[in-house]
C-alpha cells in the first residue's frame, strides 16, 4: 500500500493549485460567472497549457495521464478553487467518448481538446429521465445514408460553447433498455437542433436541447449502432469520479475558511472559536472531510476495475461524498452566520459547488439505492 | 384535553379560507407557489386586502385597530394562509415595532405611528445588527449623541433586510459609552429620507437583494423618536425579540412546503415509477411530516400557554429551533425531487415574465434551500437558542 501521490501528479497538483490561487480568486470568478459565455476563455486556454486536460487522456489517446487518480487530483484542485470552466463536460464526457469509441477522425478532435482549442457537450438526460441512465427516449432512424434524430435533452451543461454536442438517441430496443442507444457527433449549428441557454446557479451554462428532425451522415455515429451505453457508463464512471474529487477540493476550502474565520471573529470579546459548541462541531466537519477524502480514493482507484467492483465503488463514493457534502456546505455556513450568505464571500459559492453536485449523475438516495443493487448481486 | 377545533373555530376556519378564496389575488399565489417573492408594490398591496377586512394586524389590540386574535385563531389563519399560497406579512412595522411602542411608546407616538404601518405610509425596517454586533448584539457601536433638541447618530447597521423599500429604521443606538454595554443603548426610530442616511444593497448567495447595509453620517434625530427612555433600549429590545420569534416555528410555511415537495414528487419519474412511491424518498418525507405534526402541537401548546398569561421563555427558542431544522430539511427535500432541473438559475423565471426551466416546482428549490440557511442564522442563531436553552434548563433560573 502506498497513499503517496506519484511525482508527476504531485507536480500537476502543486502546479495547478499554484496556478488558481494566483489567478482564480472570487471577484475573477464571479465576474466570469456573470458573463454571457460563463467561462473564461483565457483561463481556459492556460489551464489547458499547464496540462489539465492532457492529464485526463492516456498516453494513447494523445495525454499523459487518464487514470482515476489523475482525475481525482486534477478535480480535487478545480473543486478547491470553485472553478466553474467546463472540463467534465469537454474532457471527461465529451472527449472521453471520443477518445475511447470514436473512428478516426473523430479522435482526431480529441488532440483539439487537449490543446484547449475544442468545446463539447454530453447531451444525454431527458426532461423525464431524472438520473435514470438508460432511459432515452430520444430516437435516431436511419434511413438512405442519414440518420435523423428527434427529441429533447435536458440540462445539457456547456451546449452553447460546445463545437460538437455528442447526443444519445435510441436506435431500438425498450425505453428503458441500456441495449440500443447510439451516440453521435453533432456541430453546433445543425439544423434542427435549437438551444435555450441559461446560467446554472453553481456557476458555468446549460442548455435545453430541442432536436427536430436533425439530419446527420452515417459517419456521425460514435461507435457501432445501439451500443453505446457501455462507453457511457464508462465515461459517467470517470465523471463520478472527477465529481467526487471536485466536491472534496471545496470541501477542504470549506473547512478551512471556516476554521480560519472561527479564530478570527470575535463575538462577546473573544474568538468563536473558543467556544466549545462551534470547536466540536468543527471537528465533526474534519472528521468527516477523513472520511470523504478516503472515498475519493476508494472510487478513483477503482475506475479501472471490472465495471460491478467499480460501480459499486462508486455509487457508495457519490452516496457518501453527498452526504458528508451537505453537512459540510450547511455547517460552514452556519459556523460563519450572516458573512456566508452573500455572493462576495467565497464561501457562498464553494457551498453551492459542493451541494449541487447532488444533481449530476445520481443524487445522494440514487447512489444509496445502486450501491444496495450491487451488493445484492 | 381535547385535540378537536370548536364550532366556533372550525367557522373562523371557514370564514379565512372564504375570505383568502375571494380576496387573494392569482397573480400573487402563483408566484408564491412557485417559490417567489413579491416586489414592493404587489407587497403593499396584499397588505392593503388585509387591512381592509381588519386582519392585517392580527396580534394588536382591538383599540389600536388590531384583529386581537388568540392563539388558535392566529394559528388557523397562519395554516390556511399558506395553504392559499399568501404572500406573508412584512413583519418588522407589523409585529416587531407596534407591540413595543404599545407597550413602552407615548401616546402621541401610538396615535402617530400605528396608524400608519396598517395603512402601509410607513415601511419599517429592523437596524440593530452590525458588522461588529451579531449574536453579541449589546456590543453595538452606532452612536447617537443628544445636541439639543436631537440626537446626532453615526454608525453602520448591516443584514437589513428589505431596507431598500423601507423609508423608516428602528435602531439600537449607543447613548452611553460609560456604562455596561446593555445599559447606554436606546432605542430610536429614523425616518430614512433625513439626509445622512445610505442604503446599500448586499447580494445574497441565491442573487438576490434582500438585505442591506444601512450607514448614518452626522443623521439628525428629533428626540421625541426616542422610544420610553433613554437607555433603556435593551429592554424594549429584548421585548420585541421574544415577539419576533412567537411565529418562529413557521408551521404554516413547513406544512405548505411539505405539500409542495409532495406535490414535486408525485410528477417527477424514479426508474419508470413516481418519487414519490421510491421507498427512500417516501421514508424521507414522511420523517419529516412525523416531526411536522408533533411540532405543530409543541407550537400550539406554547402559543396558548403564552395567550393564557405566560411569557414565552426558553419554549420558544426550542420552537424556533426545531421549527428552523424541519423547514430546512423539507426545502432540502424539494431541492432533491427536482433532480436534475435543481441546476438551472431561473432568477428571471420567478416573477413570471419568463417561462420556468424545467417543471414549474423545479426551477425556485435550490435558491431557496440556500436562502433559507438563514433560518438558523437571524433572530437569535440556533447555537445562541441552545445556550438559553441549557442555561435554563441546567442553570435552574430563568
Ligand atoms: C438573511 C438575513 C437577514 C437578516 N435580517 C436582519 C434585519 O433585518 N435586521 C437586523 O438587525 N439583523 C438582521 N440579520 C442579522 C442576524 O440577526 C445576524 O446574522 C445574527 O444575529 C448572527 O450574527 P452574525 O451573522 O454576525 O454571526 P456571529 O454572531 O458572528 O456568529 C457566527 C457563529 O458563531 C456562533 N456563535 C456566536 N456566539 C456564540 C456563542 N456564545 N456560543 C456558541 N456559538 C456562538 C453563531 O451561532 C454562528 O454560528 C439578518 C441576517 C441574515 C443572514
Amino acid at each position: 500500500m502506498n497513499f503517496n501521490l506519484t511525482e508527476e501528479r504531485q507536480m500537476l497538483q502543486d502546479t495547478l493549485r499554484r496556478y488558481l490561487r494566483d489567478k482564480y480568486d472570487t471577484k475573477t470568478r464571479n465576474a466570469i460567472i456573470d458573463s454571457d459565455t460563463g467561462m473564461s476563455a483565457e483561463i481556459w486556454a492556460e489551464l489547458a497549457e499547464l496540462g489539465v486536460i492532457g492529464a485526463l487522456f492516456t498516453e494513447e489517446q494523445g495525454g499523459f495521464g487518464g487514470a482515476g487518480f489523475d482525475i481525482a487530483v486534477v478535480f480535487e484542485e478545480l473543486g478547491r478553487a470553485g472553478v466553474v470552466e467546463p472540463f467534465l463536460d469537454t474532457a471527461v464526457l465529451g472527449g472521453g467518448l471520443l477518445a475511447e469509441a470514436g473512428d478516426a477522425a473523430q479522435r482526431a478532435l480529441v488532440d483539439d481538446v487537449i490543446a484547449g482549442g475544442l468545446h463539447l457537450a454530453l447531451a444525454h438526460g431527458e426532461p423525464s429521465s431524472r438520473y435514470d441512465l438508460t432511459r432515452v427516449a430520444t430516437t435516431a432512424v436511419e434511413s438512405g445514408g442519414e440518420v435523423v434524430l428527434n427529441g429533447r435533452k435536458a440540462v445539457v451543461v456547456n451546449a452553447e460553447n460546445a463545437d460538437h454536442v455528442i447526443v444519445t438517441a435510441r436506435e431500438s430496443g425498450a425505453l428503458d433498455e441500456a441495449a440500443g442507444i447510439s451516440a453521435f457527433l453533432v456541430p453546433a449549428g445543425t439544423r434542427g437542433m435549437t438551444l435555450r441557454g441559461y446560467a446554472n446557479l453553481a456557476g458555468g451554462r446549460a442548455a435545453e436541447v430541442a432536436l427536430d428532425n436533425v439530419a446527420l451522415p452515417v459517419s456521425a455515429r460514435i461507435g457501432a449502432a445501439g451500443a453505446a451505453f457501455g462507453v457511457l457508463s464508462d465515461r459517467i464512471a470517470a465523471a463520478n469520479v472527477a465529481l467526487s474529487a471536485e466536491a472534496l477540493g471545496a470541501m477542504e476550502t470549506a473547512t478551512r475558511l471556516t476554521r480560519d474565520y472561527l479564530g478570527t471573529r470575535k463575538q462577546f470579546g473573544r474568538p468563536i472559536g473558543t467556544f466549545q459548541a462551534l470547536q466540536h462541531r468543527m471537528a465533526d466537519l474534519l472528521i468527516e472531510l477523513e472520511q470523504a477524502r478516503s472515498a475519493v480514493i476508494n472510487a478513483a482507484g477503482h475506475l479501472h476495475a471490472d465495471a460491478p467492483l467499480r460501480d459499486r465503488h462508486i455509487a457508495g463514493t457519490r452516496n457518501l461524498i453527498g452526504r458528508v457534502g451537505r453537512l459540510v456546505a450547511e455547517e460552514s455556513i452556519q459556523l460563519h452566520g450572516g458573512i456566508a450568505m452573500t455572493q462576495e464571500y467565497e464561501l457562498a459559492h464553494i457551498a453551492k459547488r459542493i451541494v449541487m453536485t447532488d444533481h449530476r449523475f445520481g443524487d445522494t438516495d440514487w447512489h444509496l439505492e445502486r450501491f444496495i443493487d450491487l451488493s445484492a448481486a | 384535553m381535547d385535540l378537536s377545533y370548536s364550532p366556533e373555530e372550525q367557522s373562523f376556519r371557514d370564514e379565512v379560507r372564504a375570505f383568502l378564496a375571494e380576496k387573494l389575488p392569482r397573480e400573487m399565489s402563483d408566484v408564491i407557489r412557485a417559490g417567489g417573492e413579491l416586489g414592493k408594490a404587489r407587497q403593499e398591496e396584499w397588505h392593503a386586502i388585509l387591512n381592509e377586512k381588519g386582519w392585517l394586524a392580527p396580534n394588536w389590540p382591538r383599540k389600536f385597530g388590531g384583529a386581537e386574535w388568540n392563539a388558535v385563531q392566529r394559528h388557523i389563519f397562519e395554516e390556511e394562509a399558506a395553504a392559499a399560497h399568501a404572500p406573508r406579512i412584512v413583519p418588522f412595522g407589523l409585529s416587531m415595532l407596534a407591540p413595543v411602542l404599545q407597550k413602552f411608546g407615548s401616546q402621541a407616538q401610538c396615535d402617530y405611528y400605528l396608524p400608519r404601518i396598517l395603512n402601509g405610509e410607513h415601511w419599517w425596517c429592523q437596524g440593530y445588527s452590525e458588522p461588529g454586533a451579531g449574536s453579541d448584539l449589546a456590543s453595538l457601536k452606532t452612536r447617537a449623541v443628544r445636541e439639543g433638541d436631537h440626537y446626532v447618530v453615526n454608525g453602520q447597521k448591516t443584514w437589513t433586510t428589505l431596507g431598500q423599500h423601507a423609508n423608516w429604521i428602528f435602531c439600537l443606538v449607543r447613548t452611553d459609552t460609560e456604562v455596561k454595554q446593555q445599559e447606554g443603548i436606546s432605542f430610536l426610530l429614523i425616518d430614512m429620507d433625513t439626509p445622512g442616511v445610505e442604503v446599500r444593497p448586499i447580494i445574497l448567495l441565491d442573487g438576490t437583494h434582500e438585505v442591506n447595509e444601512v450607514w448614518f453620517t452626522d443623521v439628525k434625530v428629533p428626540v421625541e423618536n426616542l422610544v420610553g427612555e433613554e437607555n433603556k433600549g435593551w429592554t424594549y429590545a429584548k421585548y420585541l425579540l421574544t415577539h419576533e420569534r412567537t411565529n418562529i416555528a413557521g408551521v404554516g410555511f413547513s406544512q405548505a412546503g411539505l405539500s409542495a415537495v409532495k406535490r414535486a414528487a408525485r410528477a417527477e419519474n424514479h426508474n419508470g415509477k413516481p418519487l414519490m412511491q421510491n421507498p427512500h424518498f417516501a421514508a424521507r418525507v414522511a420523517q419529516v411530516e412525523i416531526d411536522l405534526m408533533a411540532m405543530s402541537t409543541t407550537n400550539l401548546r406554547i402559543v396558548s400557554a403564552a395567550a393564557a398569561g405566560a411569557a414565552p421563555g426558553v419554549e420558544s427558542s426550542m420552537l424556533k429551533v426545531k421549527g428552523t431544522i424541519i423547514r430546512q430539511e423539507i426545502n432540502d427535500l424539494a431541492r432533491r425531487a427536482a433532480g436534475p432541473y435543481a441546476m438551472p438559475f431561473a432568477s428571471e423565471g420567478i416573477e413570471g415574465d419568463n417561462d420556468p426551466v424545467g417543471p414549474d416546482y423545479a426551477a425556485a428549490t435550490a435558491p431557496q434551500y440556500f436562502n433559507n440557511r438563514k433560518l438558523s442564522i437571524f433572530g437569535g442563531s440556533n447555537e445562541i437558542q441552545r445556550g438559553i436553552i441549557s442555561k435554563v434548563m441546567m442553570g435552574g433560573g430563568r
